[in-house]
């Protein structure tokens, strides 16, 4: 059986070039890059020229970089650190119904300690509205943090438009690009984003290293107290095979982004026709057009998402439903909720997350086996059977 | 995450479908995911004759449908009623914590068609 992965907005398998640049950086360059001897002069160089290769792919300054373990260390770090910094303006934030766990339980967090959210709804596409987020601006926000891509819909937020709202209000704008990168031209000057998140394992390098962007001129509040590493923004020793990994993952991304954006969005939508046009009574929950290349949440109504993955996985088939954090905990997901999608069609969504390695025999392969699974499961469905009375009810 | 015997019942669901006429039809639909499973009994001399079942929900949810149709069949009405939702579970070696839940419909959505055949046989 062959396997497929398709669940790339989870995690990526890590890239040959990115393991082959790590591997010295483990046991013949070892040294901490604090250090002044010679072993953390030649890490010190390799940490630089990784914190140069990010700084390129998003269009800023390397010192503008913040190198953390992950993206939602980044999102935390971001949150909070700007909320702590900028408290004696005010406390109120800004952000949407549909972000990542990571924002949305840091704004929680500082709910708990006098700040004040809103949390702006989307449309049944997952698109947010600009001038509705404008109106919720009051004189005590301090901070906008929306995301820059969904990780369950792929859904792209207007992230220019609302940076020239933050910009227009000299209010802070972070947004989680941890989806974005990688898959999307991702500019922080052209954006106006003051702190951008960035997460490696999504884009080919290994799991525990990330990226903050922090605007030149931002205040900033640590999260990890310690020694003065990443210029007293985030202490503790640097991951340096990581963080060297990350900087060839996205010197490969930016030289990359084209093509595989062209060739991942071309399966996608053969997935996607493909599956609407042998699944009767499908969807496709996301918006049409803005929506990230490589990313298909698909509903079969009438049944429920976990059996499909199930008898996908079976047959040698990786995709998700939902957010991977949130697989473990009962309940339909709050992004698909938010959009005010059907609350059947809401639990059968499928993502299918496509990556680097996938091909079009995977596409055929997909194909060929999904349509029989929604059968067979719409066949042993009490609702599936009852759909024409329901039908009649309701035309009636 | 799942046992064997679930991924069998799951992947081979034992008596899948409806009793044209059944002797008993009844329903469960689980409050805390929204899992639904409906139960056709067919009922001789008051032994179970024939099970069959429709459920939406998880692999939990069906493999558990599954089981607990096996269980019942050419059992006395009594000793469906005395089958537990934790005896389902037991049986298909066991169930994920987070998906003890779905096991609750199986035998409560029997009981339920055992039920509405004791009424209208009244």
């Amino acid at each position: 059986m062959k396997r497929i992965y398709m669940d790339n907005n989870a995690t990526t398998a890590v890239r040959p070039e990115v393991m082959e640049a790590m591997l010295p950086f483990y046991k013949e360059h070892f040294g901490n890059p604090s250090s002044v001897h010679w072993a953390g002069r030649e890490t010190g160089a390799a940490l630089e020229a990784a914190r140069e290769k990010v700084a390129k792919l998003i269009n800023c300054a390397p010192a503008e970089v913040v190198f953390t373990s992950c993206g939602s260390e980044g999102d935390n770090l971001a949150i909070k650190g700007v909320a702590d910094a900028y408290r004696d303006r005010g406390n109120h934030i800004i952000t949407t119904a549909v972000e990542h766990p990571a924002v949305l339980n840091s704004c929680k967090y500082l709910e708990k300690h006098g700040f004040e959210v809103t949390y702006l709804p989307v449309d049944g596409h997952g698109m947010l509205d600009v001038s509705s987020l404008e109106a919720a601006i009051t004189d005590k926000t301090i901070l906008i943090s929306v995301m820059w891509a969904n990780n369950e819909t792929g859904t792209l937020f207007p992230i220019e438009k609302i940076g020239a709202v933050a910009r227009k209000h000299k209010i802070c704008f972070h947004t989680d690009a941890v989806q974005a990168i990688g898959r999307v031209p991702v500019d922080v000057d052209a954006a106006q984003v003051d702190l951008l998140a960035i997460s490696g394992h999504k884009i080919g390098a290994p799991k525990g290293v990330g990226a903050l962007y922090v605007r030149k001129g931002v205040r900033l509040t640590p999260l990890v107290h310690g020694g003065h590493q990443e210029r007293n923004r985030r202490a503790g020793t640097h991951n340096l095979p990581g963080i060297v990994g990350l900087g060839v993952a996205c010197e490969l991304a930016d030289a990359d982004l084209r093509n595989t954006a062209q060739r991942l969005s071309a399966m996608r939508d053969r997935l996607e026709q493909g599956l609407l046009a042998a699944i009767p009574e499908s969807q496709v929950n996301g918006h049409p057009t803005m929506r990230l290349p490589n990313t298909l949440n698909i509903s079969f109504n009438y049944i429920e998402g976990e059996a499909v993955l199930l008898f996908l996985d079976m047959q040698g088939i990786a995709a998700s439903s939902g957010s991977a954090c949130m697989s473990d905990l009962e309940g339909q997901s709050h992004v698909i909720d938010a959009m005010g999608v059907d609350p059947m069609m809401a639990n059968s969504a499928i993502r299918f997350g496509l990556g680097y390695d996938n091909t079009e025999a995977d596409v055929d392969q997909v194909l060929e086996i999904l349509p029989n699974i929604v059968k067979k499961l719409r066949d042993m469905s009490p609702f599936y059977h009852e759909r024409d009375a329901a039908k009649a009810t309701a035309n009636s | 995450m799942y046992s064997d015997k679930v991924i069998d019942h799951f992947t081979n669901p034992r008596n899948v479908g409806e009793i044209e006429n059944a002797d008993g039809v009844g329903e469960k639909v689980s409050s805390s995911c929204g899992d639904r499973m409906k139960v056709f009994l067919k009922v001789e001399n008051d032994i179970i004759e024939d099970v069959k079942f429709q459920t939406y929900g998880c692999g939990a949810a069906i493999a558990s449908s599954s089981m607990m149709s096996e269980l019942v069949i050419g059992k006395t009405l009594q000793q469906a009623l005395d089958l537990t939702n934790d005896q389902v579970a037991d049986a298909l070696g066991g169930l994920p914590a987070p998906k003890l839940h779905c096991s609750n419909l199986a035998a409560d959505a029997l009981h339920e068609a055992i039920k509405n055949y004791q009424e209208t046989n009244a």
